[in-house]
């Protein structure tokens, strides 16, 4: 067990490794120039600002220092905390202007996860070899999963948000409120989130049921199954252990999934105007602020990797094998 | 026994089905466009006029032809699709081919850099290298995806290779001398093609939703349509606010189509390939 950690460490240090370097290396090595294009956006006439701008923006950069000393250096200011000053919300920290963000985003996307696979595991076990539901369950399941995450956000904000008017359709509490511990405060923000949240919930659902469904038939195949039936087991014993045997792909499943998710909430969010970190990207890429972008990378990738750590401690805990060392755990 | 197949392709309602959505969103891409003699950006109607026989999809804030957009963004977005699947099929093949069946150190590394990039979310990278981009094109979109979605498909091929490898007709040939490339292309790679075929398909819908994504936050082809730019511009120019449902309903429904079809066709495909799955 301790080796299946150690390697699994291993892996996430040299992605976190991996990702710094992407992200020092793509401003510097892509085509374009990125003092560039922040000078053309400040859009100053006079040559002398210019020239002066364009001085204090390749320092901020620290372009004018060797290469390998660049790397050093954004490594140190990492290590500090230091992700840079926001250009949109000059001068606000750009590490200030993230930490801001990420409970709304952790707000959406944890809920989403964990209920669309609890519910979507159970659904889908559930349906599984019941012709009726099996005939209903999987179209609906496989449109769902091949649904943009942002055109089902779309359609429930206009659905129920625009047309018949039930649920508020930006922000993430009324206008009109201030933040606070009151009731009024936190139904505004209940009756913000359920949009989001909602749609985020259904397209994973469909994914997760498909996947369950799909694991169970295979798992009533098996050898052990045949022998349960033989010795006259009940349908639901049978069932309950094909369902311990199901659900642990279910579970690397959920690993490789949550690249998929992330990427689901940031667009959510961009269609709600939910102040969480895709609203952040949406207006770090319309104001070319390239710190508060590559902050909010770091952060994600941060968030995954924790993420892909506690479900590797669950995948412990729910396969025996891996704890004696048994099995090769993916 | 190919014909065996045909005979169980042509019978399974998944596989019929799936096929026929996916052609006919293929054709309507290909020949569509051919029908306007204006470009999908074009300013020819009315501002916000709903559909009519004369714009079938209605018409933009600006008064573009929506069905026009549609037809034009079917094609980029089979070709990101297309383009995208391919190249991560391709990276995804070749590492994988390469680590099953050479094994040792070469493997060691080869899993390592697939866990790596498996790790790293993909869509967040490809903001990240898109933002930077100052021209961005459908190829380099493509480029980009291909490059960073093939990890999935390099383990599951990794697990196929390495219960192949150690099969008596491998052996055979590596006994009589054949090189390690030809082994792996005319011995290992023709056992799982339909394998090989299903990999693909995924990996071209999840190309198709990736670039919708990228699309739909600012960082799609800085000319021409596709579907994920019309749902870009159709909430940038607030058209659930004013009520143009036919400006963003289409593109989302044609993407859902073409996933959802490719999705159907996999699962058919496997019945038709796999004998075990098929009474159902």
């Amino acid at each position: 067990m301790r080796r299946y950690f150690g390697r699994k460490l291993l892996i996430y240090g040299l992605t976190f490794f991996v990702a710094v370097t992407i992200n020092w290396m793509i401003p510097r090595f892509m085509p374009g120039d990125p003092v560039q294009s922040m000078l053309s956006r400040a859009n100053v006439a006079q040559p002398a600002a210019v020239e002066a701008m364009r001085a204090h923006y390749t320092a901020m950069f620290g372009f004018d220092l060797p290469l390998w000393q660049q790397y050093l250096n954004f490594w140190g200011a990492l290590l500090r905390g230091d992700l840079g000053i926001s250009i949109w919300l000059f001068p606000t920290p750009v590490s200030d202007v993230i930490i801001r963000a990420v409970p709304y985003t952790l707000g959406l996307l944890i809920p989403s996860i964990l209920l669309s696979w609890f519910a979507g595991n159970r659904f889908g076990a559930f349906a599984a070899r019941r012709k009726w539901l099996d005939n209903t369950v999987l179209p609906v399941g496989y449109v769902l999963t091949a649904t943009p995450y942002m055109w089902l956000a779309i359609l429930l904000a206009w659905a129920l948000g625009i047309v018949a008017g039930v649920f508020p359709v930006a922000g993430a509490y009324g206008f009109d409120l201030q933040p606070s511990l009151s009731w009024g405060f936190v139904g505004s923000l209940a009756e913000h989130w359920f949009l989001p949240f909602a749609s985020l919930f259904l397209v994973a659902f469909g994914g997760w049921a498909i996947g369950m469904r799909n694991m169970i038939i295979y798992e009533l195949e098996a050898d052990y199954v045949n022998y349960l039936r033989a010795l006259g087991a009940p349908a639901r014993l049978v069932r309950r252990y094909a369902f311990r045997n199901a659900i642990l792909p279910q579970v690397t499943g959920l690993a490789l999934q949550l690249g998929v998710l992330v990427a689901g909430a940031l667009v959510t969010e961009i269609v709600f105007s939910y102040p969480g970190l895709g609203h952040l990207i949406l207006q770090a890429i319309q104001n070319q602020d390239f710190f508060l972008l590559q902050g909010t990378f770091l952060f994600i990738v941060i968030g995954v990797l924790i993420a892909n750590f506690v479900i590797d401690v669950a995948y412990v805990l729910v396969d025996p094998r891996t704890r004696t060392g048994m099995g090769e755990a993916a | 026994m190919r014909y065996e197949a045909l005979h169980f392709a042509l019978r399974n309602r998944k596989l019929v089905a799936g096929t026929v959505v996916i052609l006919v969103f293929l054709v309507a891409g290909l020949a569509g466009p051919l029908m306007f003699d204006h470009g999908p950006n074009d300013y020819v109607g009315p501002p916000m006029a709903a559909p009519s026989g004369e714009f079938w999809f209605g018409t933009t804030t600006f008064g573009q032809d929506v069905f026009a957009q549609f037809l034009y963004g079917l094609r980029a977005t089979f070709l990101v699709g297309v383009l995208g699947g391919v190249l991560a099929a391709a990276v995804g093949m070749v590492v994988g081919f390469v680590a099953g069946y050479r094994g040792g150190w070469v493997d060691e590394l080869l899993t390592m850099l697939t866990n790596i990039v498996l790790v790293l979310p993909a869509l967040v990278v490809l903001l990240i290298v898109n933002a930077y981009l100052g021209v961005r094109s459908i190829g380099v979109q493509a480029l980009f995806i291909g490059l960073t979605s093939w990890p999935w498909a390099a383990r599951a091929i990794r697990a196929q290779t390495f219960s192949l490898r150690s099969r008596d007709f491998v052996d055979l040939a590596r006994l009589s001398g054949v090189r390690t490339p030809r082994i792996i292309l005319r011995e290992i790679a023709p056992n799982m093609s339909s394998y090989l075929f299903l990999t693909f398909i995924l990996l071209f819908g999840s190309a198709i939703l990736i670039a919708a994504s990228l699309d739909f936050i600012g960082l799609g082809p800085t000319e021409g349509v596709s579907l994920g730019l019309m749902l870009n511009n159709a909430a940038r120019w607030s058209a659930l606010q004013l009520g143009l449902w036919w400006w963003f309903i289409p593109p989302g429904a044609g993407i859902t189509a073409i996933v959802g079809a490719l999705y159907v066709m996999n699962v058919g495909l496997d019945e038709v390939f796999n004998p075990k799955l098929r009474e159902m």
